[in-house]
């Protein structure tokens, strides 16, 4: 890599006429030139890739968007899924999955803000609070049609049906492993001098954590929150073993449940034209709400910090 | 209680004492519980998985593993098609997203303007963020007809008549197939591999970076010299990550792979993969049948190869956990 050569060095050159400092100069800006062309191709290589992302997601937004909205119209919102030919809506999926993301959230939040709690401010450096933080890291990026199968076997089987419940509950295991990692990556960052001037004014342990390191982490378990929803609106494989889809008009968590990813899933894979126009709106719906959700979270995040 | 007897001055109130006592201990009963519960819950999937792919293991044995054969007429079953698909199509995935991620990572920490960091970033991000459904109707009707029409035919006819790799891109061009679905995983993982180069490159202390600048370095030259060694730990860690995420992600391979249960020479022929043949053949098997247990086995081994996996990604990215 270095420029300095020796004598010997020299001698082995490529032009025997030229000999000493020259020489030197001119090995030393050939390999300056070799350097900044590697450097040069690197970068540019960066660029690129860096292009590749933007524009694959740009690809993906455009593409719904331009399908999405041709196909978009009142009855969309209005109408419950019909048999291909007559003017059907997404009305019922939509509702069946908003019903079973607000409940699996509402089930899986507090568990998933005990579970962080419990690592945060009881668990530090415990071996079963290791176990408890490895397992819940794993269940974040495990495959989600087999939580999906889990639940199945669980509450499906036994009680002899698919049902919203089943689907509630394989949806609220997806979310308590995200709503876990950001309530101790907040609660961890509350400087310790605030737990001890709580402590001191004589205030029991789980009062310093309610009324002081849970508030003081609220924008942050927010933000796990809205991303965790964001994760299970989109969930399509572990509800086909829960709850299974339903094409009729259905709130009832006891049967098979409509839900908006299951519906896009059998619709885009018909042969019908008007079935795959719907099923781009609904795609289009629910990427929206996604993306919404994740600035949102963003930027509730950022408010605070 | 004892100490009741003993009149200290300035005792502590006893009744509020108790009280939050008592709150403590169902706080802290309360949270244990909660770890807990995650722990049950792995062993939980663990368990049910096996036991309901037992009837499959106790019928086929061993082989069941690498038996190439799916016959639900003849009620044969056996996994090898789908563990290969999936093992091929995720370490492709791995090939084709590791350069393009460490790319944009690399751009996201030393070459962009700040200015430009946090929007190309959270653009990346959002890329995670797209369900994957969306990825399969996009890979569906927007790549397989360009992979059909223009890039499949193209490749077959120029490096499908070498020698050799030739054999790995022949056949006719279906747009669908191993490797749409390995370019599909390749850009669903690309996010996250890239987060956490970026994350861990951050890492590197100033001092590092600008003392080979100070040798004189390019910024290439800190990047391969400094940085790299630096991290190299923590990017395998997240290549891994990226691994586990391919090897189990269903709907958008489901799309886009073909479905077909045999080992084709050619990455442009049909497959499966474990996720997509749950997923797929799950409709069509009935309670208690055979057929399911093989699914639920099959899942079994998908469970026991992605927690492999992620495990050893946990354990590579310790020390940047730590930090």
């Amino acid at each position: 890599m270095s420029a300095t050569m020796t004598p010997q060095g020299t001698n082995h050159g490529a032009n025997p006429g030229v000999s000493g400092p020259a020489k030197d100069k001119a090995v030393a800006a050939a390999l300056g030139r070799s350097r900044k062309r590697a450097d040069i191709i690197v970068r540019s290589l960066s660029y690129a890739a860096t292009a590749i992302g933007l524009v694959f997601l740009a690809s993906i937004l455009v593409t719904l968007f331009y399908k999405g909205f041709g196909a978009m119209n009142l009855s969309v919102f209005t109408e419950v899924t019909r048999p291909p030919g007559s003017q059907g809506g997404l009305l019922n999926a939509i509702v069946g999955s908003a019903i079973q993301v607000a409940l699996a959230t509402i089930i899986g939040t507090p568990i998933g803000m005990l579970v962080g709690t419990y690592l945060a401010e009881y668990a530090r450096g415990s071996s079963f609070g290791n176990a408890v933080r490895f397992v819940s890291d794993i269940l974040l990026s495990a495959p989600s049609i087999l939580i999906g199968l889990f639940v199945y076997q669980l509450l499906v089987l036994p009680f002899g049906g698919f049902s919203g419940w089943a689907g509630v509950a394989a949806l609220s295991i997806i979310i308590i492993p995200i709503v876990v990692r950001t309530t101790e990556d907040m609660l961890a960052l509350i400087p310790n001098t605030l737990r001890e001037a709580v402590i001191g004014l004589g205030a029991p342990k789980w009062k310093m954590i309610v009324t002081v390191c849970w508030r003081a982490a609220t924008s942050g378990i927010i933000t796990g929150v809205l991303l965790g929803i964001a994760r299970i609106a989109g969930e399509t494989a572990p509800l086909l073993f829960t709850s299974l889809g339903n094409n009729a008009w259905s709130t009832n968590l006891n049967g098979p449940m409509p839900s908006l990813p299951i519906t896009i899933y059998s619709y885009a894979g018909s042969p019908f034209q008007d079935w795959i126009e719907l099923a781009w709106a609904g795609a289009l719906l629910i990427t929206l709400a996604v993306l919404l959700l994740n600035i949102l979270a963003r930027s509730v995040l950022r408010s605070r910090t | 209680m004892q100490q009741a007897v003993t009149m200290t001055p300035g005792a502590v109130p006893k009744p509020a004492r108790r009280s939050s006592n008592l709150g403590d201990t169902l706080f802290s009963a309360a949270c244990h519980a909660a770890g807990g519960f995650v722990l049950l819950l792995l062993g939980g999937i663990i368990i049910e998985l096996f036991i309901g792919g037992l009837p499959a293991f106790r019928a086929f044995g061993l082989p069941f593993i690498w038996s190439t054969e799916w016959d639900p007429v003849q009620e044969v079953f056996g996994a090898g098609v789908s563990i290969y698909g999936t093992i091929v199509t995720a370490v492709l995935a791995i090939l084709l997203a590791v350069p393009v991620a460490f790319g944009v990572a690399f751009y996201l920490t030393e070459l962009a303007p700040p200015w430009l960091r946090r929007p190309v970033g959270t653009a990346v991000e959002l890329l995670a963020a797209v369900p994957s459904i969306i990825y399969g109707m996009w890979g569906f009707f927007l790549i397989a007809p360009i992979m059909a029409q223009h890039v499949q035919p193209a490749v077959i006819d120029s490096v499908g008549e070498l020698p050799f790799i030739g054999a790995l891109f022949q056949g006719p061009p279906f747009g669908t197939g191993i490797f749409t679905a390995a370019l599909i995983l390749a850009i669903m993982i690309l996010p996250f591999i890239a987060a956490t180069m970026r994350d861990v490159f951050e890492q590197v202390p100033p001092v590092y970076k600008e003392s080979a600048y100070g040798l004189g370095c390019t910024t290439w030259e800190v990047m391969k010299g400094v940085v790299l060694p630096y991290t190299r730990i923590s990017v395998a860690g997240g290549i891994m990550l990226g691994l586990g995420r391919a090897l189990g992600e269903t709907m958008a391979v489901t799309f886009v792979i073909g479905n077909a249960n045999r080992i084709s020479s050619s990455l442009f022929g049909p497959g499966n993969t474990i996720a997509s043949v749950v997923a797929l053949e799950f409709g069509e098997s009935e309670m208690g049948s055979l057929k399911l247990s093989a699914l639920l086995a099959l899942g079994f081994i998908l469970f026991v190869l992605s927690f492999a996996v992620l495990a050893l990604s946990r354990w590579l990215l310790r020390s940047r956990l730590k930090a």
